[in-house]
């Protein structure tokens, strides 16, 4: 856990008593809603189909219990008892009233917790491997990255009124859990031959309406540089990013329309103009953040305790421990991922009694910590083996233990048009029928891995254009249709997904997700050809004729 | 379902209607013919051509204080003059949200 210090605590209060003067001026007409809208979006509050969204921010999706806690108190005083986890590592509540939110606010800065820049044309929430700190094979911990970096861009009055809404993923794992290839900024930590830490930095990666991968603009900056580059980039978007034209404002677009060679010099010479401006870490300055960050004292513990020994013979723990527990760079600990993906439930919905309860669980076997991924699901990052056995049974009580991690059911999902005002079409319902058509364990393991990425609207938050197979809603004539695509992913091979055919009705988007599914069993060439591989050998065809030769 | 914030020129082709979120709490509210907002729709005021339309939706974004994001929406009207949201987003927005939104405890 990363502990705030003084100059943390005094902004996040002093941001709680600026909102609530807005607010107040808000309610009584002093501000009209043109002037408050930028107002609230810097403090993360949208509007919705059916009232103000509120979007919290999760740095580099690290939780401790009591910031859980504090979640499901906001979730019962101020919402309807439940929050969604996003694909950003925030939660978002779906009720809340403007006139309650200075006090929700102030609710949780008493934890460390805040909204600033989850939403607007600025640095949002820089996001990070969940599983950094505690994932074998690391290079180093990202979120002293992560952290460095928040502290630069925050309310940075260069960065606050960007082209556009910019956003940083970072990862230190050959396996890219951060979705860093779909960032405007990408950052690969790794070392380089003379053995110093840096990053690859990848530019211009995003999704929407013109989605692309992002591409290496260096291959290695060392990380004591790593500010001041990112700012000679952000000077450069600043400089040339569209402000006429919102679907062209993207660095994206810019990285695009220059290309990478073109781009790449122009953040050259800016670095080279800005000479030393001060943003050169020191050893010093990265030790101090690093000093911050609290890791557990671990046990020496056996890789095989009894107790893990006596639970292999029950079928149900078993099932969920190969599916839901990861190594651990500590030998006696594993990862555990907890499932916000039950069948028939909505994706990275969590009620405020589960929250209150994964608190819990954080505090008696996880050091009290908790981490969010970008795929809606949460994780206690430090269970010791020993514990896995009764862990698996309070979770499968909470009905946190469905064993989908990765699996077909392991659905993302945006709130679509059951909430957004943005949306087209529905998202979650779905998510829900797939999830139930594929609710046999037996079946879905049989499949293997396969993400199904769900967005109600071409904006794609839920990332459908890297879904193994993804789904996007649309609109027409008034009734809502969904575009296929198959073959897209997020990780460290990121692809756009391709479009299987014409676009097909709400009633038969799970026939269909079904129909390609079962063509993938009788096409893959071994039980181990993932799907994503499958569509890659074969190309798109064979499951266009399967989808649409009935249709 | 177009997004209604994509909505640029102001043309009805059916009955229609103004709705807004409230400003205080974000409830879904329906203009009334009494220049005022409810939250039921059978309290809205029904506009049947453009410059109606367009009179109805002017007063309803001069009033800032009462509700936000006010728009133009089709309804539906049913025998003996009960109005239904014309679209599937006006559904939801009247209705609630097509899933069950309770999470397992």
């Amino acid at each position: 856990m990363y502990a705030y210090d003084e100059l943390d605590r005094t902004l996040i209060n002093e941001r709680v008593s600026e909102f609530r003067d807005q607010v107040k001026r808000r309610l009584s007409g002093e501000l009209t809603e043109d002037e408050f809208k930028i107002l609230r979006l810097q403090n993360g509050v949208y509007l919705q189909l059916h009232a103000y969204m509120f979007r919290v921010a999760i740095p580099y999706g690290t939780l401790s219990s009591k910031q859980m806690r504090r979640f499901a108190h906001v979730a019962r005083r101020y919402d309807r008892d439940y929050g969604h986890f996003t694909t950003r590592q925030n939660i978002q509540f779906n009720w809340i009233k403007l006139s309650e939110l200075p006090d929700a606010l102030a609710d949780l800065a008493e934890v460390g917790i805040h909204a600033m820049q989850t939403s607007g044309n600025n640095m949002r929430n820089v996001t990070s491997d969940q599983w950094a700190g505690v994932a074998p094979g690391e290079i180093e911990d990202p979120r002293i990255w992560s952290e460095l970096i928040r502290q630069h861009t925050t309310l940075h009055p260069e960065f606050s009124f960007l082209p556009r809404k910019f956003k940083i993923a970072i990862t230190a794992s050959e396996h890219d859990r951060a979705a860093i290839k779909i960032h405007d900024i990408g950052l690969r930590l790794h070392k380089n031959a003379d053995g110093e830490t840096g990053f690859e930095v990848l530019v211009g990666g995003g999704l929407g309406r013109t989605p692309f991968i992002a591409k290496t603009i260096k291959p290695f900056v060392p990380g004591r540089d790593i500010l001041s580059y990112i700012e000679a980039i952000l000077r450069v978007y600043n400089q040339y990013g569209r402000r006429d034209n919102i679907y062209k404002a993207r660095i994206k677009i810019l990285v695009h329309e220059l290309g990478i060679e073109k781009f790449s010099k122009e953040v050259d010479e800016e670095w080279r103009l800005m000479g030393d401006v001060g943003l050169t870490l020191d050893h010093t300055a990265i030790e101090e953040v690093r000093s911050r960050f609290s890791y557990p004292a671990y046990e020496k513990l056996p890789h095989m305790p009894d107790e893990l020994k006596q639970a292999a013979h029950d079928p149900l723990f078993e099932r969920w421990r190969k599916n839901s527990v990861f190594p651990h760079k500590v030998q006696g600990y594993s990862i555990v991922v907890l499932s916000l993906k039950p069948v028939g439930g909505p994706p990275g919905d969590a009620s405020a009694d589960q929250m209150d309860a994964i608190a819990d669980l954080a505090d008696r076997y996880s050091f009290g910590e908790i981490r969010v991924g970008h795929e809606q699901n949460l994780a206690l990052p430090h269970v010791a083996k020993r514990d896995l056995p009764a862990l698996f049974k309070t979770l499968d009580r909470l009905g946190l233990a469905t064993p989908n991690v990765n699996l077909v059911t392991d659905i993302i999902a945006c709130p679509g048009l059951d909430y957004c005002s943005l949306a087209n079409a529905r998202s979650i319902p779905i998510a829900q029928e797939l999830t139930r058509r594929f609710a046999n364990h037996d079946t879905a393991s049989l499949i293997g891995r396969l993400h199904i990425n769900i967005s109600g609207c071409i904006n794609a938050c839920g990332h459908h254009h890297v879904g193994h197979i993804g789904i996007l809603g649309v609109e027409k004539n008034g009734e809502e249709f969904y575009q296929i695509t198959i073959g897209g992913r997020a990780d460290e091979n990121a692809q756009m997904g391709t479009l299987i055919g014409p676009a097909v009705p709400y009633a038969e988007v799970a026939d269909v997700i079904e129909d390609i599914v079962e063509a993938y069993l009788a096409l893959r060439d071994r039980p181990e050809e993932l799907f994503v591989d499958a569509v890659k050998r074969l190309g798109v065809e064979p499951f266009k004729e399967r989808v649409y030769a009935t249709r | 379902m177009t997004s209604p914030l994509e909505q640029k020129k102001i043309k009805i082709t059916g009955p229609s209607m103004v709705t807004a979120n409230r400003t205080w709490d974000g409830a879904v509210v329906y203009r009334t013919g009494q220049k005022g907002w409810s939250t039921e729709l059978r309290d809205a005021a029904i506009v049947r051509t453009s410059d109606d339309a367009r009179a109805l939706l002017a007063e309803g974004v001069a009033d800032d204080v009462g509700a936000i994001g006010a728009y133009i929406a089709p309804v539906e009207l049913k025998e003996g003059g009960k109005i239904g949201p014309g679209n599937l987003r006006e559904q939801i927005r009247s209705e609630g949200v097509t899933i069950d939104i309770s999470v397992p405890a």
